[in-house]
Order: structure tokens, then sequence, then C-alpha cells
């Protein structure tokens, strides 16, 4: 059983949902992605996402685009970020998840790529732009290595495609909550429980919702119908607001804290 | 190679692949519309009337089919072959773009959408979506470079006063490649009632095939001009390569005539070893950009370069993928000319045809000169001639200005 997958037994077990926060690596440093994933850990944090910053993130809205800037001119890279996960190993032991573009992937060498995350102690991978029918030569060199494919479910997505992503998806089904890119909303998308309902027909694999989902409230009515709820933006604009200040590590550890406390057994 | 394994019209395959190069690298929520784009593009190209009401468009509003035409003290200042301009500066709006735009704004319209939304370069490809959006009653939305909106300013003002509405991108280089950041990050968000009008023979399967079937009219007309004009088929054809699409139009039709050399001129900026040009062709690697496998100027951990050139453009760090395909076999060459080499051509197209070339056409030109100078006076090269360089008179007042205002003196004649 893969970690991801002991990771969702247990939370069913328990009538628990994951919490599933992502930060961009290497904002505003290495260093303090660091300390930022075993704060989050000790708050409650059940899986990890950490996005491996790409020079196009075109699904991405202006807050992790700025974050991603910021890493870059910080001169982090992949070969940086999995060293980055090889330490945390030794403090961290729940799931760590890359999110990522297909090219610095592709860039890196597939089967390097797919080995080298699972040496350093990554679980899954998702990659934005790589719907399964391109996926074939990573899910060829992922699979061997034990490195789970993420794949996203979209509300464009047909019932057809749901079928598909779910048959290829390993670890847990992202589903896209709404039409757009990555970024806080005032409102949850009307059509959200449908669409949920829809892929839960399809399929027994965990499905966790993201886009769109910024604070507790939020966390709280997704959570009640998926088996994981995943907070972008609204996380990495706090670590934008408390960058160089003392406070950035209480301030994300309170505000996972916050996002997990609706998602625990009642 | 063979002419028997060359099969264009087999390509792409029906996930959008040529060869390894292409395919939909997109996030999943655009894998069902482009899906749906697919199906009403094969649709309407299979509609008598929708080819009908497209070839009206392009005769009468357009101005098709554009001349070919015989420079020929061009041709004796070079003193080699015969060189030839496919004049798609003379389409309606000033550039080959229109061909693709009312392929597609026809196609938007059949597909019952709301709204177009565009990116652009140079210009050439907002200010004729914007066209096209006037025309068919549309809003239209254009994303632009905050770097090309500044140096591409009398286009800004034209597609304004087509009722469009110009969206500066202030993000990463701010240029091409952000512009289509924008626009396909607006599309994720407004799928459902937009159609998003790509400029290019690049993006994710079917933009590439469907913007060089609307542009292969280029190389169908230059085809059998060349015939009734000499006789026979040109021996080379010379286009500019940004994403590829003038080109592609204009060399698809002669990919089984084994006999013309094809060859494709990307941005040389500052010459190839400075780093600073959008050669993806000829200096990138093979990478996934905006939506398909092909050559990309990027960095050893797949960060995405910025390209450099004198022309918008032509400042793009991908490629259309089926030109990676036919570069890779062997059937398209490609070269580079530098900013100072395209200026000289400009000039020296003025003076010595009374012809301003978009800067991206004068790349071009630049090097159809030096081919027809090594080639036979009774061979013949066929230029593309994409657009016209009224756009870019500012630019070259500019780049002529930082050279104590010399102005190159054309080549002896």
């Amino acid at each position: 059983m893969t970690r991801l997958e002991a990771t969702f037994t247990s939370l069913r077990a328990r009538g628990e949902r994951a919490l599933i926060p992502y930060f961009t690596a290497g904002d505003p440093s290495l260093a303090l992605t660091g300390k930022l994933v075993v704060e989050a850990a000790r708050q409650g944090a059940d899986i990890i996402e950490l996005g491996i910053p790409f020079s196009d993130p075109l699904a991405d809205g202006p807050v992790i685009q700025r974050a991603t800037q910021r890493a870059l001119q910080a001169g982090v890279t992949l070969p940086r970020v999995l060293e980055l996960v090889r330490e945390l190993r030794a403090e961290v032991s729940v799931p760590l998840v890359f999110l990522t573009y297909y090219n610095p992937v592709f860039a890196f060498g597939l089967k390097a790529f797919c080995q080298t995350a699972v040496e350093a102690g990554v679980d899954g991978v998702i990659v934005a732009d790589l719907p399964p029918e391109e996926a074939g030569p990573l899910q060829a060199e992922a699979r061997p290595a034990g490195l789970d494919l993420i794949h996203l479910v979209a509300p464009t997505s047909t019932p057809a495609r749901m079928r598909k992503i779910a048959r290829a998806s390993s670890g847990f089904i992202y589903l896209v909550s709404l039409t757009g890119v990555t970024g806080e909303r005032t409102e949850l998308p009307s059509d959200l429980l449908q669409h949920l309902r829809t892929l839960r027909g399809i399929t027994a694999k965990p499905v966790c919702v993201g886009f769109g989902i910024g604070n507790p409230e939020q966390a709280a009515v997704v959570g009640r119908f998926a088996d994981g709820v995943i907070v972008g933006s609204a996380i990495v604009r706090v670590v934008e607001e408390q960058s160089g200040s003392p406070a950035l590590i209480p301030e994300v550890g309170r505000f996972i804290a916050a996002l997990k406390a609706p998602l625990r057994a009642t | 190679m063979t002419a028997a394994r060359l099969n264009p019209a087999a390509l792409p395959d029906p996930a959008g692949h040529f060869g390894r190069f292409g395919g939909r690298f997109v996030p999943e929520t655009l894998m069902a519309p482009l899906v749906d784009l697919e199906r009403a593009y094969r649709a309407a190209r299979a509609d008598a009337r929708f080819r009908l009401r497209l070839q009206d468009l392009l005769t009468h509003y357009a101005g098709r089919p554009t001349p070919l035409y015989f420079a020929e003290r061009l041709t004796r200042a070079c003193g080699g072959a015969r060189i030839f301009l496919k004049r798609e500066d003379l389409c309606h709006t000033g550039a080959h773009k229109i061909n693709n735009v009312l392929g597609q704004a026809l196609l938007a319209t059949r597909m019952g959408k709301k709204r177009i939304i565009a990116e652009t370069g140079a210009g050439q490809h907002g200010v004729a979506s914007a066209t096209a959006a006037a025309l068919f009653g549309l809003p239209c939305e254009v994303y632009m470079g905050s770097v090309d909106v500044e140096r591409q300013a009398l286009n800004v003002f034209r597609m304004k006063l087509l009722g469009a509405t110009v969206i500066p991108v202030e993000s990463g280089s701010r240029t091409l490649k952000d512009a289509v950041n924008e626009a396909l990050r607006d599309w994720v968000t407004n799928v459902r009632n937009t159609y998003y009008l790509l400029g290019s023979a690049m993006g994710p399967h079917p933009y590439p095939m469907m913007v060089r079937d609307f542009q292969r009219v280029i190389g169908e007309e230059a085809r059998a001009q060349s015939r009734t004009l000499t006789g026979r088929l040109p021996d080379l054809v010379v286009a500019c390569v940004g994403g590829g699409s003038n080109a592609i139009g204009l060399f698809w039709p002669f990919i089984k005539d084994r006999s013309v050399r094809i060859v494709g001129v990307e941005a040389g900026g500052h010459g190839l070893q400075s780093g600073k040009h959008g050669a993806s062709l000829g200096a990138g690697t093979v990478g996934v950009l905006h939506g398909s496998m092909s050559y990309v100027l990027q960095n050893d951990d797949g960060q995405v370069a910025e390209a450099h050139s004198i022309s918008a453009g032509l400042d793009y760090p991908g490629v259309g993928p089926e030109h990676a395909y036919y570069r890779d076999l062997g059937r398209f060459q490609y070269a580079s000319i530098t900013d100072a080499e395209a200026l000289e051509a400009f000039q020296t197209l003025a003076r010595l045809e009374g012809l301003m070339p978009a800067l991206e056409s004068a790349h071009a030109a630049a090097y159809a000169m030096q081919a027809a100078r090594q080639m036979k006076k009774s061979e013949t090269v066929v230029v593309g001639l994409s657009g016209r360089g009224d756009k870019d008179v500012h630019t070259v007042a500019h780049a002529l200005g930082s050279n104590n205002g010399n102005v190159v003196e054309p080549t002896p004649r």
C-alpha cells in the first residue's frame, strides 16, 4: 500500500477528511519552505503539495504566479526541491506530492524524475498540463518507480472523460472545482456538488477538491462531500504577506490548523 | 527521404500529433472544449456552404488572390536567381493573418460563441481578429504584452478603432509568450461562451492543423502562380517563422515537390551566439510550451527563455509543431537572420522596389537575397512577404537613429 493509499484508508476509518495545503517550493526560500512543511504537518496537514515553479504557469492565477516568480528569482530548480524533500523526510512523514507543469519534468528526464522523486521521498505528482491522453510516457515510468500520477477532473470533463481520468489516476483524483485558474473566490461554484456526485458514481478512488477554496467555512462545506480539500492561493497569500516577518511560520500554522478543524471527525 | 514517405495530408494523427510533436498539453478544463472545437472544425470543413462563405470573404473582403510579384530590380541587384514576392502584405489589414482569422471567426459564429479573445505579438493578428470581430458583430478582447503595446502603438490604436479591447500583459517577459499565457487563462475561465482565436500554427490540437488549413491558400496560390509566370515550380521557397503560420501556409502545398527547397527563417536577434534571438528551431530543444510539444528556447531546468527580436511577431521562444516535424525529417530547413540584416533588407526593399515589408517578412527577404546571389539566373525564389511594414516604421526609425541616423546603403545594382 502506498503512503497516499494508507493516508486515505486511515482518514476514512476515522471519519476524517484530508487537508492538503499547497506551497510554492522556494517561496520565499527553500529553507523556509522546509520549515513551512514541517509546521503544516504539525498543524494537521494530511498531505502536502509542493509546487515546482515553471516560467509559464498558465493554469495559475496572480497569487501563485507571483510566488512562482519569486521562487524562480531565488534560483529554485527541480533538483534543489528534490534535495529539500530528501532532507525533509527525516522530520516529516505525511505524503508529499509535487504539483508542476510538464516541461520541467520532461527536461529532467521522465525516468530519472520518477526514480529520483521516489528515492527522495515524493509520493505523487500532479502535472497541470498533462491530460491522460499525453501521460503515457510519464505513466510508464511512474508506475514501476512507485510514484502516484494524480490526474485532474474539471467541470468541463464529460462523464466519458471522467471515467478515463479515474482509471488513469492513482493516489487520489484532483477535482478542479471551477472553470478558471487557481485563486480564492468568494463563493463556491453552484455545480460543484453535482460534479462530485457524478464522479463518485464512477469511481471509488479518493476525490480531493481544489481551486477557489480559501477559508475554513468553504473547507467545511467541501469536506462534507469530498475525501480531501486542497488549499493553495489562500496559503500562498499568507506566505506572501508574512514574507520576511518572524510571524511567517506561526501565522501559516494557525491558518492551516483553522482549515483542518472542520475536517476532523465530529 | 523518399517522396513516398511524405504524406502531409495524413498529419496530424487523430490525437493531434506530428510524429513526436504537437498534441494537447493543456489543463483538463480545456480538453473537452478542444475536442468540441475539433469536431466543429471538421464538420465546417466538410460543409460546402462554410467553404463557399469563406471563399467569398477571402475574395471580396480580404482581397485574394494576392499577386506573386516579380521583384525585377531586387533580382538585378542580387545578380542571381529571380526573386518573386508573394504579396500577403496586400491582404486586407496588411498581413496574411486575415486568412486564418476569417476562417476561425466564421467557425466561432457557427459554434454559437458570443465572445472572441486573441493574443498578439506584432499586433497584426490582433488587428485581424478585431477586424473579423467587427465584421461578425462579436466583442473582442486582445491580450498583448506591454512591451509590444509600446513598440506597436499604431496597431494598438487600430484595434481600439475597430472596437476591440486591448489588454496589456505585465507578466513574464511582457511579450507574445505571456500574451498567450494570459489568453489561455481567460479561455480556461470563460471557455463555455468564448472562442479563443489563436493566431499561429501553434498551441494545442486542433489549432496547428486548423491554422495551417486556413493559411494553405498562400502556398496553393503561389504554386499555381509560379507555374503560370515561370512555367515551373520555384527552386526555393522562403518564409519567416515565429509561431510559423505564414510559413506553414506557404510551404505546405510544396511539401511533396521534392525539387523545391524550403527554408524557414527565424529571428537571429543579436546573433545566435548572443543568446538574444528567437530561433527555436535553430537553437532550441524539444519541450512543451503553450499546449504542444515542439522546439522551445529553454534552460536545462525546462524554464522557458525569453526570446529577442526586433520584430515583435518573431519574438517568441516556441514554434508550431508541424515545423518541428519537417525539420527533423529534413524536409524543411531553417536559417536565421539578425536584427541588423532584417533592417537592411527592409531598406533595400523600400529603395529598390518601393515596398516596405513588415520586419518579420524582412527576415525572409534578407535570407532570400543572400540565397539568390548563390543561385543560377535561371532559378527562382518565392518569398513570403507576409505583411506590410507601416506598423514598424517607428521601430525602424528608432533603430536607425541609434546608428547615428545612418541609413544603410542599398546593395549595389
